[in-house]
């Protein structure tokens, strides 16, 4: 159906899609995973509440997470050029859609822990636990299901952000799909992108699913 | 029994909740002593303060005036990781067990050891003794969704030994239990408090629970102490009216039989109860009718109260009366 040529591309783009997507959550885990335990613990009912603090990253997450992601992608150019040296290709997405998702990632990372039961933070206080502790031996593993499966939502948005990269010419399949679908009205390459995408984010699910029931004790 | 040294001492403790619309006074100028090695009860109604006095004992709630003396040291003066130190001599239990759902039971019990810094080695030890101690010793690798509510409270309780503390602190440890369970808590817990001579600081709303195992109790309301002392005086001869209330708290009813004179009597195991009665209806020659009973038989000897429905007439009345007096037996006028 697809000549050699177009194959040899496609299977491209799934490779470079897989690696914006992987690299970037990794990445924005990083950065989000700690943004979202400094949230829960200073919160004014969190375990060491610093409310200043709290409302200052507050405010700077929800600054970030209300900047639509094409704008973002291009506000940070200049930064993305100084960072890794150009603008194109997979590497130059990374910055933005690591920039663009901790936030999002700090908030999921946030409400899973708010999950964990008010009552088994408090025996751990009693038994003379401190902060770290709680956080490292209590919030951490006792949310850790709903981590799992938050980490499932992260790394599909980041994979839709990266298609949004096509614009851009990041490369990946985001950027068939647009060369395709929106330049050059070829129907069927954009569509097998797509599906493969679809593809890709359901496998993620699943995957997310599966690791998350393996990983609970509760059931 | 003979107690021994204060284990803890509150000093004119006080609490108050502010925020930014609300103020709650949840403890005020309470004085308390707990002897080592006492199993020592305290019951009030829900919302009196209990759990916050209990919290305010390990400092996990920081008292807003007063002093908390827990084996001579006064918390108000510990810094933040000498108090981390000194809540491992003091194990908690809650109503809702709280324990690591993520984590199998002996995991749940290593869980203290681990935060005291002791090796994973001498913690699996510690912890196989302890599921011993509150037979579980089947249940090591259970994780807590597989275990009934009495399971997870001997789950809880081993946890809340494995630092060999010298007090626990219970707050509603069997509200959440059935009758059977309750009482088979309340034995290991009676158990443990012979065996390690551990101090038990029991928070309930239930009479039952205080009457089966505390040597002492003391009675909140409204966020202050009404009553305190030893269980059988504060049983047979109640004085504040919360007490009364608490005590009697099977016979509520009682209030309902407006218009019409009651007494209470009381059996403190001097009397047996069938010759009492008996022998006054008898001798005063007037029937009368049991409103209330709550006795119970121990070696031929009757305990509790019972309260009856006195005769119209003045002369029965004061013939009962004095049928009392000459017998010396416990009894008040119930208004
Ligand atoms: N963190 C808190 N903030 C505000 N009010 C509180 C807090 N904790 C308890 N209270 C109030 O203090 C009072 C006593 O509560 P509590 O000690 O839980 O009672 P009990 O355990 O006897 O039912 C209640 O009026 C309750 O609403
Ligand atoms: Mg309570």
């Amino acid at each position: 159906m697809f000549s050699q040529v177009v194959l040899e591309m496609i299977s491209k783009g799934i490779r470079e899609t897989l690696y914006m997507t992987i690299l970037s959550s990794l990445l924005a885990y990083i950065l989000g995973l700690p943004l979202g335990i400094l949230l829960v613990v200073t919160d004014k009912d969190g375990i060491a509440p610093r409310v200043l603090l709290n409302r200052i990253v507050g405010i700077i997450v929800n600054i970030l997470r209300s900047i639509p992601f094409v704008i973002l992608l291009v506000t940070l150019m200049p930064f993305t050029r100084l960072v890794i040296g150009t603008t194109l290709g997979p590497n130059a997405l990374v910055v933005p859609l690591v920039i663009g998702s901790a936030p999002y990632i700090a908030r999921l990372v946030e409400s899973s822990l708010k999950e964990v039961d008010h009552g088994i933070i408090e025996a751990a206080q009693s038994m003379g636990a401190s902060p770290s502790q709680i956080v490292f031996k209590v919030l951490v593993p006792e949310a850790m299901p709903s981590l799992i499966m938050g980490g499932a939502i992260a790394v599909i948005t980041i994979l839709s952000y990266s298609a949004m990269g096509g614009f851009v010419g990041a490369g990946g399949l985001g950027t068939i799909a647009i060369n395709y679908g929106y330049y050059r009205y070829q129907g069927d390459k954009m569509l097998i992108t797509v599906a493969i995408l679809v593809l890709i984010v359901q496998g993620v699910q699943e995957l997310g699913g599966r690791l998350m029931r393996r990983s609970d004790k509760r059931l | 029994m003979a107690y021994h040294e204060p284990m803890i001492e509150l000093v004119g403790l006080g609490k108050t909740f502010e925020s930014k619309n609300s103020y709650v006074k949840a403890l005020e100028d309470i004085n308390l002593t707990i002897h080592e090695g006492e199993i020592f009860g305290i019951i009030g109604l829900s919302g009196a303060g209990k759990s916050t006095l209990v919290r305010c004992i390990n400092y996990l709630e920081r008292p807003t005036t007063g002093r908390v003396i827990f084996d001579k040291i006064d918390l108000s003066e510990v810094q933040d990781y000498e108090l981390l130190k000194i809540r491992q001599s003091m194990g908690m239990i809650f109503q809702q067990f709280n324990l690591l759902m993520q984590r199998n039971t002996l995991d749940n019990i290593c869980f203290p050891l681990e935060i005291a810094g002791i090796s994973k080695r001498d913690a699996t030890k510690r912890a196989y003794e302890l599921l011993e101690v509150v037979g579980l010793t089947d249940k090591a690798k259970a994780y807590p969704a597989q275990l009934s509510g009495g399971q997870k409270q001997r789950v809880a309780i081993a946890r809340a030994l494995a630092t060999k503390p010298k007090v626990l602190l219970c707050d509603e440890a069997t509200s959440a239990l059935d009758p059977t369970t309750t009482r088979s808590i309340l034995d290991l817990l009676r158990d443990i408090n012979k065996s390690l001579g551990i101090t038990i600081v029991v928070i309930t709303h239930e009479m039952s629970v205080i009457e089966e195992i505390c040597n002492r109790v003391a009675i909140i309301d409204a966020s202050r102490i009404a009553e305190v002392g030893d269980v059988e005086e504060v049983f047979m001869r109640p004085k504040s009216k919360i007490a009364k209330q608490l005590v009697f708290s099977g016979a509520n009813h009682i209030e309902s039989f407006v218009g019409e004179d009651k007494c209470r009597i009381i059996f403190d195991g001097r009397t047996s109860f069938e010759p009492v009665i008996a022998n006054m209806v008898l001798e005063c020659r007037t029937p009368v009718n049991i409103l209330f009973a709550d006795t119970k038989d121990i070696d031929g000897k009757a305990f509790g109260q019972m309260v009856i429905q006195l005769p119209e007439d003045e002369t029965s009345k004061k013939r009962i009366f004095a049928y009392l007096e000459t017998n010396k037996i416990p009894h008040e006028e119930v208004i």
